[in-house]
């Protein structure tokens, strides 16, 4: 058992600052259960969010030390405690209290992006036959948790603030969940060159490093999605071609 | 004059998991107005946590499935306390509420030619859940909610229902708070449906998140519905035991079903040693049977890992008793061997049981393909409920309905996995439709002032700055957390009358620290004052639990008593009631079980 330092981010929307918390760490104690000691002995009203202690909701997201992580995931044997320990929200959204942010931005966006649109059905017995071969890579995308992590350290958003003209790393991948998705029909190329804003992206890959699921955001979502847009707008034989073959 | 926000609907669902986001789904289809909320954001509620797959008879790799083999597993499972009826819809009605998720985007995991696959779980007979590797739940709560999201519904996020609102007995809406401001909100609804999930976190050790604190049973036992069942909590055999921080989070049983096996510190396979005469015909009684089995060999019969969870977490309580348990009082369970038999054994272990891997690496320091894990019981769900119509999840009140783990019948003793997910889809969508029929029928009742000012008035005296604070002010925390180790000790997986009667005993006492609660700051976003509100519902149920474990005197499924450690056929015959009482108190009834229809009793006994 070691005493540990914790500085909490203590604050609402119009004010806000570190405060000092000690409390007992123990054998496998992860960040948010040595939070939730503090709360439960030291700070009652504090706010944070969490669901499943496993990982598997997303809702436990903040900044470590610096670092955008699931608190529910990080143990605290693997941060250094003979120092202070600061967590404070997610900076891409504003905050409602200590350790929440008003995350509600990413549940607009989401409603904004056109949804799953099958094909009719083709097998016998009115349903569908996929290989796994052909799902895996949209599986992939489909483990997200919607943590928003990726869009917490997306500069887009962070920095610039692009919440208007940018729907962020977490919504490419759904993106390409839905356009890569075997049964799909819907086009939403034109929205995410437009509306979505898929050319801010600069490729930066901070997103796929904090992504708590290892989704390859990047590489397997965006790039091929760009690549997407690129053929359909910009590539004038592509276009041509495309006029002799539907898209199916 | 009290401040509150007025929302007005035809049907106002509470809860956004599976069953609710269904329910929600299947109402606004009528275009009727649909109000939605929950206590946490969209998209978190516990189904996320789901994970080994959602039973249905789809009989897409066993062809001898279907709901006649799916019934009989459930009431077999449940040790024939089940609501019939509602076993009987949900084994018929499944497989076309999975493949409506797959219309919606759900992708499942494929067989060969192409269809969804479908995995062994305990208790099922054939290989029955459809799944994606270990987050089946992420996959049907996104798309429910994807799905949802598009549908007209109003979504109210992070809002908590307090109570509900009466007129004449009818249910006529709801009074709660949203959580970032703590303003009231008032919602009128001509129906009302309660999903609001179990009642895990009256225990200690439990694999269920803050929300399970029973909202929906103690909700409608307030407003005079039935609970049944209560005694009924299932203690799932393998939750994590080390660290102790992780104590409680749950080992998907898709472990086992993966071939993973337990074994005391002997290195000894337990499970073979106590196979119940009702599934002995079922069970294999060799370790090589039970992986070709396992390795989807049709004429192998189960492992005895695979029995029903009541059982095989009673065999792990008795292995670390009589002290053959692992190191941390838990016993191992061990995926890895399987790489005497699979030359690829890693990569599929990381395949098909990604999140687990992920949770012992990450949360033990444990590479489950190369070392066995500790395992032991973990309160993971509630059978017990609201009381409902089999057909149309009506409760005794009228207007209120339930559905999903907060409703009582299809599970009886004891649920197998993956029978919940379906569970939530079958009789959501019900509870959806019925509600709507109800709301198109009926005027909006009338709103009592009254009953809004009270409770209004209850919820904010815990503020230290109400000036009130007494003398002994307790801690919210405190006191939920004494009532979990007291539930935990006393009212836990063995069970005596003596124990039952201290725990009643003891919930008065902490019935009365809770009346004495404060909590610090404002209204605004305060964990404190929500704990605090929360330990009405947790007292309700806990005591609501013992009451119907002192009753029950057998022992039957996942209620076992040390004094009564058989099966007795006349107990078996009567459903467990508890409602409130006109003086307040908590009274216990019971009432005989409906007969089983003719035609369904001749296929239980065709299939013995
Ligand atoms: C770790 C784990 C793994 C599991 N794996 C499986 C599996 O593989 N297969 C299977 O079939 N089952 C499984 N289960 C069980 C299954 O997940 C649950 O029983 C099921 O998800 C419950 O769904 P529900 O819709 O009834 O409630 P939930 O999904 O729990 O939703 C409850 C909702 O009610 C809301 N709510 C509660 N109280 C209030 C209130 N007062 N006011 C407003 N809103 C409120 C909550 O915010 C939440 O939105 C598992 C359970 C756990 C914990
Ligand atoms: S790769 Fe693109 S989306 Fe990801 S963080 Fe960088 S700019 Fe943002
Ligand atoms: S893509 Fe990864 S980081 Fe982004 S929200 Fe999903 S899980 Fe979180
Ligand atoms: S609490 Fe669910 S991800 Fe951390």
């Amino acid at each position: 058992m070691v005493m540990a330092t914790f500085k909490l981010w203590r604050g609402d929307r119009d004010a806000g600052r570190f405060e000092d918390y000690q409390t007992d760490i123990t054998e496998g104690m992860v960040v948010l259960d040595a939070v939730h000691q503090i709360q439960a002995e030291q700070a009652q009203d504090l706010a944070v969010r969490w669901n499943c202690k496993a990982g598997k909701c997303g809702s436990c997201s903040a900044e470590v030390n610096g670092s955008p992580k699931l608190m529910c995931m990080t143990r605290c044997s693997d941060i250094p405690l003979d120092k202070p320990v600061s967590i404070e929200p997610m900076k891409a959204f504003p905050l409602i209290k200590d350790l929440v942010t008003d995350v509600s931005w990413n549940f607009q966006v989401k409603k904004r992006i056109k949804p799953f649109k099958p094909r009719q059905p083709d097998a016998d017995d009115g349903t569908w036959r996929m290989a796994q071969a052909d799902i895996d890579r949209v599986q992939e995308f489909r483990k997200c948790i919607e943590c928003f992590l990726c869009q917490d350290v997306c500069h887009v958003l962070r920095e610039h603030q692009m919440h208007d003209a940018f729907i962020g790393p977490r919504f490419f991948v759904y993106g390409a969940s839905l356009e890569m998705h075997p049964l799909d029909i819907e086009n939403r190329l034109g929205d995410l060159k437009d509306s979505d804003g898929i050319g801010y992206c600069n490729i930066t890959k901070c997103c796929t490093k904090v992504c708590p699921e290892d989704i390859t955001i990047t590489d397997n979502a965006i790039i091929p999605l760009k690549e997407r847009v690129v053929d359909e707008f910009y590539d004038p034989l592509q276009k041509l071609f495309r006029i002799f073959r539907p898209r199916g | 004059m009290l401040n509150y926000e007025t929302h007005e609907y035809d049907v106002l669902v509470i809860g956004a998991g599976g069953a609710g986001l269904r329910a929600a789904i299947e109402a606004a289809a009528t275009r009727l107005s649909v109000g939605l909320v929950c206590k946490s954001l969209l998209g978190k509620a516990h189904t996320v946590m789901a994970e080994g797959g959602i039973a249905a008879a789809l009989a897409n790799v066993d062809q001898r499935d279907d709901w006649k083999v799916h019934f009989t597993d459930t009431m077999r499972g449940g040790q024939y306390v089940n609501n019939w009826r509602m076993a009987e819809l949900h084994a018929k009605e499944a497989p076309a509420c999975v493949r409506e998720l797959e219309a919606w985007g759900a992708l499942f995991d494929r067989t060969q030619d192409g269809r969804i696959l479908q995995r062994n779980f305990g208790g099922h007979k054939y290989p029955r859940l459809a799944h994606v590797g270990d987050r089946t739940g992420l996959e049907m709560i996104r798309t429910l909610q994807d799905h949802g999201i598009h549908q007209g519904i109003e979504v109210h996020m992070e809002c908590t229902v307090v109570t509900l609102l009466q007129d004449d007995g009818r249910v006529v809406g709801a009074f709660g708070y949203d959580r970032e401001r703590g303003r009231f909100r008032v919602f009128r609804a001509k129906a009302v449906i309660l999903a609001t999930g179990g009642v895990g976190r009256a225990y200690k050790i439990t694999s269920n998140s803050w929300e399970y604190t029973g909202d929906g049973h103690s909700l409608a036992y307030h407003a005079g519905a039935d609970l049944m069942d209560m005694e009924f909590v299932q203690f799932h055999p393998t939750g994590m035991v080390w660290p102790p921080s992780v104590r409680g989070i749950l080992v998907t049983e898709g472990v086992r079903g993966e071939g993973g096996v337990l074994r005391n510190r002997e290195g000894r396979r337990f499970m073979f040693d106590d196979i119940p005469e009702l599934y002995r015909n079922q069970t294999s009684d060799n370790e090589e049977e039970g992986w070709r089995y396992t390795q989807g060999d049709p004429d192998a019969r189960r492992p005895p890992e695979l029995l029903t969870r009541d059982h095989v977490a009673r065999c792990i309580v008795r292995e670390i008793k009589e002290g053959r348990g692992s190191p941390h009082d838990g016993v191992f369970l061990d995926i890895a061997w399987i790489k005497e038999r699979l030359p690829t054994a890693e990569d599929h272990i990381r395949r098909k049981l990604p999140s687990m891997y992920h949770q012992f690496k990450q949360l033990a320091g444990i590479d489950i393909t190369k070392e066995a894990m500790e395992v032991g019981p973990t309160t993971h769900y509630v059978m017990g409920g609201i009381r409902v119509d089999a057909d149309t999840q009506m409760s005794n009140v009228p207007g209120l309905f339930a559905a999903g783990e907060c409703a009582a019948g299809l599970h009886g003793a004891n649920r197998l996995g993956g029978n919940s997910l379906s569970d939530l889809l079958v009789f959501g969508k019900r509870a959806g439709r019925y509600a709507a029929e109800f709301a198109a029928e009926h005027g909006a009742g009338t709103i009592d002032e009254a009953q809004i000012e009270s409770t209004a008035t209850w919820a904010l005296r815990y503020f230290e700055s109400n000036g009130s604070a007494p003398t002994e002010a307790e801690n919210p925390y405190r006191v939920q957390a004494d009532l979990q180790d007291m539930m935990q000790d006393l009212v836990g997986i063995v069970r005596t009358e003596s124990d039952l009667r201290k725990g009643v005993e003891a919930l008065r006492d902490l019935a009365g620290r809770a009346q004495r609660v404060t909590v610090p700051g404002n209204r605004e976003y305060n964990a404190g004052w929500h704990t605090a509100l929360d330990l009405r519902h947790l007292l309700t149920v806990s005591e609501a639990i013992a009451l119907a474990a002192l009753e029950r005197k057998e022992s039957r499924g996942a209620h076992f008593r040390e004094d009564y450690p058989d099966k007795d056929e006349n107990e078996a015959r009567e459903n467990i009631i508890v409602r409130k009482g006109p003086d307040g108190e908590m009274q216990v009834t019971r009432e005989a079980l409906p007969a089983t229809r003719s035609d369904l009793q001749t296929v239980i006994e065709e299939m013995q």
